[in-house]
């Protein structure tokens, strides 16, 4: 394949009203890298996530995504484009008037391409990959649980083969043993699937865990993208009241030292 | 991206088997283009010949799922594949031996539960709706005790949303009722020389009738279906549970002023069309027979009387009240998908309407030897 980055932003410049969000903000994702949006609340995380979807524009800069601008050639080529992607939103975004398995094959029944006996094939597949019983199938999602509709979400995110997953605070809502089986799901799909992943958190066990670049917005840019060591050296505000004040409580915390 | 490809050997000694070479990407994205070509090749043919899977680059489970029903969910009889590519298909052939779980056929039982829960499901309203009506009354009977707790705010701010901005659209529609109304009565009594009863039928017909039940229908689908619907998004959001946790009465707060206030400005607004509906009459009877305005607003009180208005106003109370009542109790049944919201709106507009018809029926009876003049 190409070497040509999977995501690459140039020179982005958001505003709301009279804020101004991003300015002249880059960011590159080559394939395969797992990259974490890290910053402060309001600090445009999900703006550029939206972003990179193609569900807002930026004021100014440039968009790409394998190698295209988000934007660019005729509507058939901008579709092809999107279902290169999959997206977990933070609140799973489920339909709620189908059930389960409906929703995850969804994607496959609109392309007109699959056969109803592939698609619950392959849905029961999805199902088996982000370890939900086949029961689950026939809820609605109003009656599964919030661990479950991250599942079922990532499971429709999944569905159309996506090469580039984008998930916005995936372990958000989710208690601790929860949110480290979801990160450990999502760890073993990306080596499976050999996906490249960008994610929105701000859950310092989720980061460590998954990703292998950090990238830490403030002050309207990226203001380093680089691994977890190299980041713990950084010297810089947000890193500090990030990482190093909540690892020395929870190590504190865990070696019973703290009150 | 390579594109799939199928290569076909074709058996070079008669009684031995052809080869078939599948190679390239077998994901979604490169299938796509040419998908019914490639299942039309790859049916129907596992164990007439030998199969190739040496060539392909990439496979996802879409590829994977394809070639296994292709196959008819068995392995060919011959077969090189290397062992990355085996597992992927194993996967997807995995699942297919454990199907998803069916949704149950539709039979007779179903159908007597569905009838039977239909009709549960209409004592469930009554009493949820006499629910609502005896939690008002109870919210009426505090707040008159505690007159500081009047939700005066909320009263205002729904009279100016369900009546004020109400106006225009009921003056239009008011307007051209009532010069459709005229314009074909003044066909008819023309050819019987009774010109002059056109103020008899229009001032009877608007003031008494059309103007309350106009305005009720307009009423319940812009105010009714917003009622509902804003109750039942707070319900999907948990606005509604907040509100309750903080110890504020849903009812004093959501219901009540909606209640009160649309029993407040429908009369208003059924005055407001009626008159609006008069001026329309009054002009198309004055381009088509002549009859003056001046005269028409002179003879409109000796032939109507007033009890007719009397009657008019009190519908528009009334219906205006049954409209907040049945939106009310629509939109705090919302459970939270978007189902059930629109069905709940759709519901709440379709009922009050019916309701509103109903209720003119029983006024039409109650008050049939009130102010019509013999």
């Amino acid at each position: 394949m190409n070497a040509k980055p999977v995501i690459e932003l140039r020179g982005i410049v958001t505003r709301f009203g009279a804020t101004l969000v991003h300015d002249g903000l880059d960011l590159t994702v080559q394939r395969g890298e797992v990259v974490a949006l890290v910053g402060g609340s309001g600090s445009g995380k999900t703006t550029l996530l939206r972003h990179i979807i193609g569900l807002t524009r930026p004021a100014a800069g440039e968009v790409s995504v394998f190698g295209a601008p988000l934007f660019s050639g005729s509507v058939r080529e901008q579709r092809m484009r999107r279902r290169r992607f999959g997206v977990l939103f933070q609140h799973g975004a489920l339909f709620s008037a189908m059930n389960v398995a409906e929703n995850i094959g969804f994607p496959l029944r609109e392309l007109r391409l699959a056969t109803d006996a592939e698609i619950a094939n392959l849905v029961a597949l999805k199902l088996s990959l982000v370890e939900l019983e086949p029961a689950t199938a026939l809820l609605m999602p109003a009656e599964l649980s919030g661990g479950m509709v991250k599942r079922v979400a990532l499971a429709r995110a999944l569905a159309l083969e996506p090469e580039l997953l984008l998930l916005d605070e995936p372990t958000a809502g989710l208690d601790p043993d929860r949110s480290m089986a979801f990160v450990e799901l999502v760890l073993s799909l990306q080596r499976q699937l050999g996906l490249t992943v960008v994610l929105v958190t701000h859950d310092v066990d989720t980061l460590a865990a998954l990703a292998t670049k950090i990238a830490i917005l403030s002050d309207r840019c990226i203001v380093s993208c680089a691994s977890l060591e190299e980041t713990m050296e950084l010297d810089h505000p947000f890193v500090d009241g990030f990482f190093r004040k909540p690892f020395g409580l929870r190590a504190g915390v865990r070696s019973g030292g703290a009150r | 991206m390579r594109s799939p490809e199928i290569a076909t050997d074709a058996a070079t000694v008669p009684g031995t088997r052809g080869l078939v070479r599948l190679q390239g990407d077998w994901t979604l994205r490169a299938l796509a283009q040419r998908l019914s070509t490639f299942r039309q090749q790859l049916a129907g043919r596992r164990d007439d010949v030998a199969w190739s899977l040496n060539g392909i680059s990439r496979l996802d489970s879409f590829g994977a799922a394809l070639m296994w029903h292709a196959w008819d969910k068995r392995w060919p009889e011959r077969i090189e594949i290397p062992e990355n590519l085996r597992a992927i298909i194993d996967r997807v052939a995995a699942s297919a031996e454990s199907p998803l779980p069916r949704v149950p056929r539709f039979n007779l039982v179903d159908a007597v539960i569905v009838l039977g829960s239909t009709l549960l499901s209409f004592r469930d309203h009554a009493l949820d709706f006499t629910r609502l009506l005896g939690q008002l009354c109870l919210d009426l009977a505090y707040l008159l005790r505690h007159p500081a707790e009047w939700p005066l705010r909320e009263i205002s701010a729904n009279v100016y949303k369900a009546g004020f901005k109400a106006m225009p659209v009921a003056a239009l529609v008011g307007f051209l009722i009532g010069v459709v109304m005229s314009y074909l009565s003044a066909l008819q009594l023309r050819a019987f020389g009774a010109d002059i009863f056109i103020v008899n039928i229009l001032g009877l017909g608007i003031i008494r009738e059309l103007g309350p039940v106009l305005v009720s229908v307009l009423v319940a689908g812009r105010s009714g279906s917003a009622m509902t619907a804003q109750l039942g998004v707070m319900r999907v959001t948990e606005e509604i549970d907040a509100l309750s946790a903080m110890g504020i009465s849903r009812t004093i707060r959501l219901v009540l002023p909606k209640v009160i206030a649309l029993t407040l400005a429908m009369p208003l607004l059924v005055l407001w069309t009626s008159s609006v509906a008069l001026l329309g009459g009054m002009l198309s009877a004055w381009l088509q027979l002549d009859l003056g305005m001046a005269f028409f607003v002179e003879r409109l009180p000796q032939v109507v009387p007033l009890a007719n208005l009397v009657i008019g106003f009190a519908k528009g109370a009334v219906f205006g009240l049954m409209i907040a009542l049945v939106a009310c109790h629509f939109g705090l049944r919302v459970s939270p998908n978007t189902e059930s919201l629109s069905s709940n709106t759709t519901a709440s507009v379709v009922s009050s309407i019916t309701v509103v018809i109903l209720i003119d029926a029983l006024f039409a009876i109650a008050t049939r030897s009130i102010g019509v003049p013999r």
